[in-house]
C-alpha cells in the first residue's frame, strides 16, 4: 500500500516534466523529423526521401554557413571562457560577503532588459553614428565616422557578451567548493601561481568549466537575433537559414532538414568535447 | 650534524589585525629535530603564528630566520618549511603518488628521481605500493601518513603541523599521537605542531610553549609545565585543578597561609615569588595532588584538610573524578579518584576526608581573570 502511494507520488512529481518533455520537445521533434523526410513532387504531392539532406550536401552555401555558425559558436565559448575564468575566480575566490553578492548581481542585472534591449544598446555603441565611432573622432584618432557594426567582431562581442553569465554562474559554484587550503598546500608545496591553477584549479573546475562551455555552446549556436541584428545581411548564421527557409520561403521540408543538422551539430560537437576533456555528461550536470 | 644555529627563530613577532594584536611580541627558538608544541585555546593567536612561520601572513613587526637566515622576505613556495594542514589538503584531483611527488614536480625533479623517492618516503611511512591509489580509498590515519609523507618528501628544515589530528576519532587520535612521535624521531626534522589539545601536546613534545592572547605564558619540558607552571594561566590550562580565590594572611618560610572568601584557611606555596601578605591570590590544586581517606587520622599530617561530602562520582574509567563540597567552607573541589579499589564503593552523599600538601599548592598573584575562559 505504502509503496503503491509513493509510485503515485513518484508519477504525479513527474508528470509536469514529462509533458513538458514529450509535448514541447519530443513531439515536434518527431513531426519536424517526418516533415523533413518529405520531397515535394508537385501541389500537394509528396514522396519520402533523403532530397531535403541532398539539398543541404549540394549547395555550398548552405554547407560553408553551417560550418562558420560552429566555428564562430566555439570561438565564442573560448572567449566567453577566458573572460569569464578570471571573473568567477575573482567573485569565488578574491571577495567576501557583501562584495561577492554585488559582483555576482552585477554579472546578472544586464539579464532584466530583455536580449532585444541589450542588442540594440551595443549597436547604439557600435554603428557608424553611434558612441564609439563619435569618441574616437572626437579624440582625433580617426577622420571620418566609422562602421563597426556588421562583421564578425560585433557578432562575436554580442554573443560573449549575451553568454557571459551562463559561464560565470556554473564556474563561481565550483570555484567557490574548491578549498582554499588545496591553494595554500600547493603554494606551501613550492608551486608557483600558474602550476597551482594548470594542476589544482583547473582540475577542480573542470566539471563547471565544461558544463559552462556546453550551456555557452548551444545558446551561442543557437542564437537569432545576435548575429541578424550585429552582423548585419551578411551573418550568415545557420538559424537565420532556418528562418527564412520556415517564415520567406515556406519550405517547412528544408527548414525541418536544417534544424536536424543543426540538432546534430550541436551534439556530435558536445559529444566530441566532452570526450576531449574526459568528462561525462552526469557528472557535469550532477555538479553545477 | 649537530650545529648551535636552531633551525627556527622568531625575534619578537608581532601581528595586529586592525587594531585587534592576535600575536605580541612573541620570541622563541626550535633547536634541530625537537619536536615543538605551541598550545593553547583556541583563539589565542596560535594559527596565525603558524601561518606567519609557513609565510601566508606577514608579521607586522619581528623577524624570522630558518637555519640562521631572515625568511621575513621569502613568499612560502620558497620557504624551506613544510605544512600539514588541519583537514590535512591533499589534493583530491591527483592519486597518492602524484599528491607526494607534487612538490618534488615543482622543483622540476626529472620523473624517475621523483617516482624512486615517493616510493621511498611512502614505504617509510608505512604506505608502500599505494602510489596509484585515489586518496578517497584512504582512512584517516593513511592520509595523515599522506600529508606528512608529501611534506617529508622535500625534506624540509621545519615542518608545521595545524591540529592536524582535530578531524580523527579519539582511538585513532591516540594512536596517531604515538606514530606523529616516531615520524619525527625517524625523519629527525623539526617539528613544529600547533594544537588546543593538552594530551597531544604533553605525550609528544620535547618542548611546549602554552600560549594565551597572543604572548607566551611559559615555555618549557611536559613535566616543567605540568609540576611547575609559571603563571596562573598555565596552572589552570595544563592539566586539571581546583581553584581558589583568597586573601594571603601570613607569610612564612615554610609557605603562605591564607582564607578564602568563605573563610577557608589554606596553606600553600609561592609559585612565582613576591607575594605580600594582603594580596589577593589564585590558588591551584590538582585534583590529583589530594589524597581521600575514610578517618581523620588519614590526612592529620597534611597541611591542607578537610571532610567533604560527595555530590558526584564522575566515573571515567582511569580518569574518574569525585565532586567533594567541603564540609566547613561549602567550597566544592574534584578529587581523582584512586583505582586501587579501596574508594570504589563512595557514593552520592557520603562523608569522606581529604587532604594535600602545601608544596602542591600553587599560588599565584590575581590579576583579572587568569584562565581567559
Amino acid at each position: 500500500m505504502a509503496t503503491d502511494r509513493s509510485k503515485l507520488a513518484f508519477w504525479l512529481l513527474l508528470a509536469p516534466c514529462l509533458i513538458w518533455l514529450v509535448t514541447l520537445i519530443i513531439l515536434p521533434h518527431v513531426g519536424m523529423f517526418l516533415v523533413s523526410l518529405r520531397e515535394k513532387v508537385g501541389v500537394r504531392e509528396y514522396e519520402t526521401s533523403f532530397a531535403n539532406y541532398a539539398v543541404f550536401l549540394n549547395e555550398p552555401l548552405y554547407w560553408n554557413t553551417f560550418a562558420r555558425t560552429a566555428y564562430m559558436s566555439i570561438a565564442a565559448t573560448i572567449l566567453t571562457l577566458l573572460i569569464g575564468f578570471p571573473i568567477s575566480y575573482y567573485i569565488a575566490k578574491l571577495t567576501r560577503g557583501r562584495t561577492k553578492t554585488t559582483s555576482f548581481l552585477m554579472c546578472l542585472i544586464p539579464f532584466w532588459v530583455s536580449e532585444l534591449v541589450r542588442t540594440f544598446g551595443w549597436m547604439i555603441l557600435l554603428r557608424e553614428t553611434g558612441v564609439f565611432s563619435n569618441f574616437l573622432q572626437y579624440l582625433g584618432l580617426v577622420n571620418g565616422p566609422i562602421e563597426m557594426l556588421y562583421n564578425d567582431a560585433a557578432i562575436m562581442t554580442g554573443l560573449v557578451y549575451t553568454s557571459m553569465l551562463f559561464m560565470v554562474v556554473p564556474l563561481v559554484t565550483t570555484l567557490d567548493s574548491l578549498d582554499d587550503s588545496l591553494i595554500e598546500a600547493g603554494y606551501d608545496l613550492g608551486a608557483s601561481g600558474f602550476a597551482i591553477l594548470r594542476e589544482i584549479v583547473i582540475p577542480h573546475a573542470m566539471p563547471g568549466i565544461v558544463s559552462g562551455c556546453i550551456v555557452v555552446f548551444m545558446l551561442s549556436l543557437g542564437n537569432y537575433l545576435t548575429p541578424i541584428l550585429l552582423g548585419g545581411k551578411d551573418s550568415l548564421w545557420f538559424t537565420g537559414l532556418i528562418y527564412s527557409q520556415f517564415i520567406t520561403r515556406f519550405n517547412w521540408e528544408l527548414g525541418s532538414a536544417f534544424g536536424f543538422l543543426l540538432l546534430g551539430l550541436s551534439s556530435l560537437i558536445v559529444f566530441v568535447g566532452l570526450k576531449l576533456t574526459g568528462q561525462s555528461l552526469g557528472k557535469t550536470m550532477a555538479q553545477s | 650534524m649537530l650545529t648551535d644555529v636552531p633551525d627556527l627563530q622568531c625575534r619578537s613577532i608581532s601581528k595586529s589585525f586592525d587594531d585587534f594584536k592576535a600575536v605580541k611580541d612573541v620570541s622563541f627558538s626550535v633547536p634541530q629535530g625537537t619536536f615543538f608544541s605551541i598550545l593553547g585555546p583556541s583563539g589565542c593567536g596560535k594559527t596565525t603564528l603558524l601561518r606567519m612561520i609557513a609565510g601566508f601572513q606577514k608579521p607586522t613587526s619581528g623577524d624570522l630566520l630558518i637555519k640562521g637566515k631572515s625568511v621575513i622576505d621569502v613568499p612560502p613556495n620558497k620557504r624551506p618549511v613544510s605544512m600539514v594542514f588541519q583537514h590535512l589538503a591533499l589534493f583530491p584531483m591527483m592519486n597518492i603518488g602524484a599528491n607526494v611527488g607534487f612538490g618534488l614536480r615543482q622543483r622540476g625533479v626529472n620523473r624517475s628521481d621523483i617516482e624512486k623517492q615517493v616510493t621511498r618516503v611512502l614505504e617509510r611511512v608505512g604506505l608502500a605500493g599505494v602510489a596509484e591509489r585515489p586518496i578517497s580509498s584512504l582512512s584517516g590515519g593513511q592520509k595523515q601518513r599522506v600529508a606528512i609523507a608529501r611534506c617529508m618528501v622535500l625534506e624540509p628544515d621545519v615542518l608545521l603541523l595545524d591540529e592536524p589530528l582535530g578531524a580523527l576519532d579519539l582511538k585513532l587520535r591516540e594512536h596517531m599521537k604515538i606514530e606523529l612521535k616516531q615520524l619525527q624521531s625517524e625523519f629527525n626534522t623539526t617539528f613544529v605542531y600547533i594544537t588546543h589539545d593538552q594530551s597531544e601536546a604533553l605525550v609528544m613534545s620535547e618542548q611546549i610553549a602554552v600560549m594565551n592572547n597572543g604572548v607566551f605564558e611559559q615555555t618549557g619540558t611536559a613535566k616543567e609545565l605540568y609540576y611547575e607552571p609559571q603563571t596562573a594561566f598555565v596552572a589552570g590550562f595544563v592539566g586539571e585543578a581546583n581553584r581558589f580565590a583568597a586573601t594571603i594572611k601570613n607569610r612564612a618560610d615554610s609557605g603562605l597561609q591564607m582564607t578564602t572568601a568563605q573563610g577557608q584557611v589554606l596553606h600553600g606555596t609561592d609559585a612565582v615569588g613576591g607575594l605580600a601578605v594582603g594580596d589577593m591570590v589564585n590558588v591551584f590544586v590538582r585534583p590529583e595532588a589530594v589524597r581521600l581517606s575514610r578517618n581523620a587520622e588519614g590526612v592529620s599530617g597534611l597541611s591542607n584538610a578537610g571532610q567533604g561530602k560527595v555530590e558526584n562520582v564522575l566515573f571515567n574509567g582511569a580518569n574518574s573524578q569525585l565532586i567533594l563540597r567541603d564540609q566547613q567552607s561549602g567550597a566544592e573541589m574534584s578529587v581523582a579518584l584512586p583505582q586501587t579499589g579501596e574508594f570504589r564503593d563512595l557514593s552520592r552523599g557520603d562523608l569522606i576526608h581529604f587532604g594535600w600538601e602545601h608544596l602542591q599548592t600553587r599560588v599565584y598573584a590575581a590579576t583579572g581573570d587568569p584562565h581567559g575562559h
